[in-house]
């Protein structure tokens, strides 16, 4: 349990906590060097290269290879857009808004870098409409950045012109999801959209289209500067680098950690987060945001690896946006099956039935089971109702009846209860082992 | 007769001016609107459809999905309770009951329950007119509401704006 952070993109933020997100604060720690000597390169198509090279994945919560989502951009289609998903929502995660709040200046310079790479000239920031304090330290680094030279008409003398525009949200979880985002974008009510076609090809405003999560493009410029082999010596096979962990709930030190991937859960939560509170022990945890499916305090669960397919492939569980939520053995798993349903059910877009109707009754279900008014039928009609939205329901990975994954994200819990919590939940609703 | 003040119509020409279509500024001006006059009033909405050239009902339409958007008259301090998981396992949900019945009677606080806003490391979390406070107890909570409430913490707008700006 020695394991230690290792800060990558969170160094700035750690070594001057008292002006990182200053652009002086965030000159004297080197931001826009590797900018400065990519447009000096001048050369779209190595940054393209080495991002590859990196095995970079997407730190949103899909962790889809970056520079394959980039290479689906047709080619000679102008312009084409860079938008940025800072929409953070997925609960219990909150890297994005600590690096946007604390380390703008990184996320501008990973934003010039990934639209250099890609040849676009306008880039978006959806940020989510409740980071008040994101807003303001973003918008102004971005003006600095501009008065400084590194944004603008012919940056640094080098031809190239690029504006960033920071878009506000109001309120809305699935607009997280990039074609909801695309559309909310748009000045639309945040609905997913159908695919095909994809953003790459027809996104914002039809036009060719990247989306991009905050960290990804804040590790961008350090993948650079290591170059992408050098980068993908961290971390583990087909997860590397280092990720931030969200680490909160029932432990010692809740926080953001960095660390390379591939060290444990254990790792996270007893050696950097502490371990749980009063000492107690670990009933289970959910691995990667609420869509996730959960894991145990079993010792095999615990000393999985942070290794995406690892945990994927193994217990159909997500890294997904690297929040760590732990919950100690007083914990009621009905009651956090229930809020986390009544989330969903709460941020359900309203554009498919089988989300729409499912996570409401879902939630409703399982309120009453959390509240002592359930009934031994209860168990088969959850199961009933979500395999209306993801047929086969336990299976992984699931399938699905609607637009996106939120709804099978409701699914989730119910599988979780079901594989680790059945006797208990039984008890609960009257059916004797 | 304008919704927006003259400076804030310069301000919404220019938030327009920012995009490849104008209706991508509708969420933009909202959040302007609410910054200027406390809630999302049909006066302001019909301002924002002509500039953006959709309908008021097209306005309505998407900003009715957003819940930071205010359709009816709320309190100037709007406090928003975390009770999602992080925040349900650390007493987020008897800060929620305590404000609720402490400001029930209180024209200048709404206080409503919000699903997760990213400050879990610091659970249990609430946001006054979106500026984070975080480790809380009911009794804390209510320190911070009153603080505002007597101007020794200045809030934000209810939009989240610092007073005096705007987003």
């Amino acid at each position: 349990m020695s394991v230690e952070e290792r800060r990558i993109v969170t160094r700035r933020l750690h070594e001057r906590p008292e002006d990182s997100w200053t652009i002086d604060g965030a000159l004297a720690s080197g931001a826009y060097r590797v900018w400065r000597e990519v447009l000096r390169t001048g050369d779209p198509a190595a940054v393209q290269e080495q991002v590859r090279l990196s095995g970079l994945r997407g730190r949103g919560g899909a962790g889809f290879p970056t520079a394959q989502k980039w290479s689906f951009l047709p080619e000679g289609r102008y312009p084409r857009y860079l938008v940025v998903n800072g929409d953070e929502g997925e609960p219990s995660t909150f890297k994005d808004r600590m690096l946007v709040e604390r380390d703008p200046h990184q996320l501008v310079e990973g934003i010039a870098i990934a639209s250099y790479a890609i040849g676009c000239n306008l880039a978006f920031v959806y940020l989510r409409g409740e980071f008040a304090l994101g807003y303001e330290r973003l918008t102004q680094a971005i003006a600095d950045a501009r008065s400084h030279g590194f944004l603008g008409r012919d940056v640094l003398g080098s031809g190239f012109d690029l504006d960033v525009v920071v878009h506000r949200g109001a309120g809305a979880y699935i607009c997280g999801e990039e074609t909801a985002l695309i559309e909310s974008l748009e000045g639309e009510r945040g609905m997913p959209r159908i695919r095909p076609p994809f953003p790459a090809v027809e996104g914002l405003y039809a036009k060719p289209t990247v989306v991009n999560n905050v960290e990804t493009l804040s590790t961008l410029p350090h993948i650079v500067e290591m170059g992408g082999e050098e980068y993908a010596k961290l971390g583990v096979n087909r997860s590397t680098g280092t990720r931030i962990f969200s680490v909160s709930g029932h432990v010692k030190r809740p926080g953001n950690y960095e660390v390379e991937l591939g060290v444990t859960f254990r790792d996270l939560v007893f050696g950097l987060a502490g371990g749980i509170r009063d000492d107690r022990a670990v009933k289970f945890f959910i691995p990667g945001g609420a869509s996730s499916q959960w894991l145990t305090g079993s010792d095999e669960h615990l000393d999985a690896p942070l290794d995406m397919d690892f945990v994927q492939q193994t217990y159909g569980v997500m890294l997904g946006s690297g929040a760590v939520m732990v919950f100690d053995d007083t914990t009621d798993p009905l009651l956090v099956a229930w809020r986390l349903a009544k989330f969903f059910a709460h941020e359900s877009c309203g554009k498919c039935t089988p989300c729409r109707e499912g996570t409401g009754w879902i939630e409703k279900v399982l309120y009453r089971m959390a509240h002592g008014m359930g009934r031994p039928e209860d168990l088969d009609l959850l199961f009933d109702v979500g395999d209306n939205i993801s047929p086969g329901v336990v299976n992984a990975p699931f399938t699905q009846t609607t637009i996106c994954p939120l709804g099978p994200s409701v699914v989730s819990s119910i599988a979780s209860l079901h594989r680790y919590f059945r006797d208990e939940v039984q008890a609960r609703v009257g059916v004797s082992a | 007769m304008s919704f927006f003040t003259d400076a804030n119509l310069a301000r919404a020409r220019e938030i327009v001016a920012r995009y490849p279509s104008p209706k991508s500024a509708i969420l933009p001006l909202a959040h302007l609107a609410q910054d200027q006059h406390g809630w999302l009033s049909p006066e302001a909405m019909e301002q924002i459809a002509e500039l953006t050239g959709v309908t008021p009902a097209q306005v309505f339409g998407t900003c009715s999905f957003y819940t930071m958007f205010k359709l009816r008259p709320c309190g100037r301090l709007v406090v928003s309770v975390c009770t999602n998981v992080s925040c349900l396992v650390t007493g987020g949900p008897e800060i929620l009951d305590h404000l609720e019945r402490r400001y029930a009677l209180d024209p200048d606080v709404t206080v409503e329950e919000v699903e997760c806003i990213a400050a879990c490391g610091g659970a249990p979390a609430m946001q006054v007119n979106y500026e984070f406070h975080e480790r809380l107890t009911p009794e804390l909570a209510e320190d911070v509401v009153d603080a505002y409430k007597r101007g020794a913490l200045a809030p934000r707008t209810v939009s989240g704006a610092r007073a005096g700006g705007a987003a």
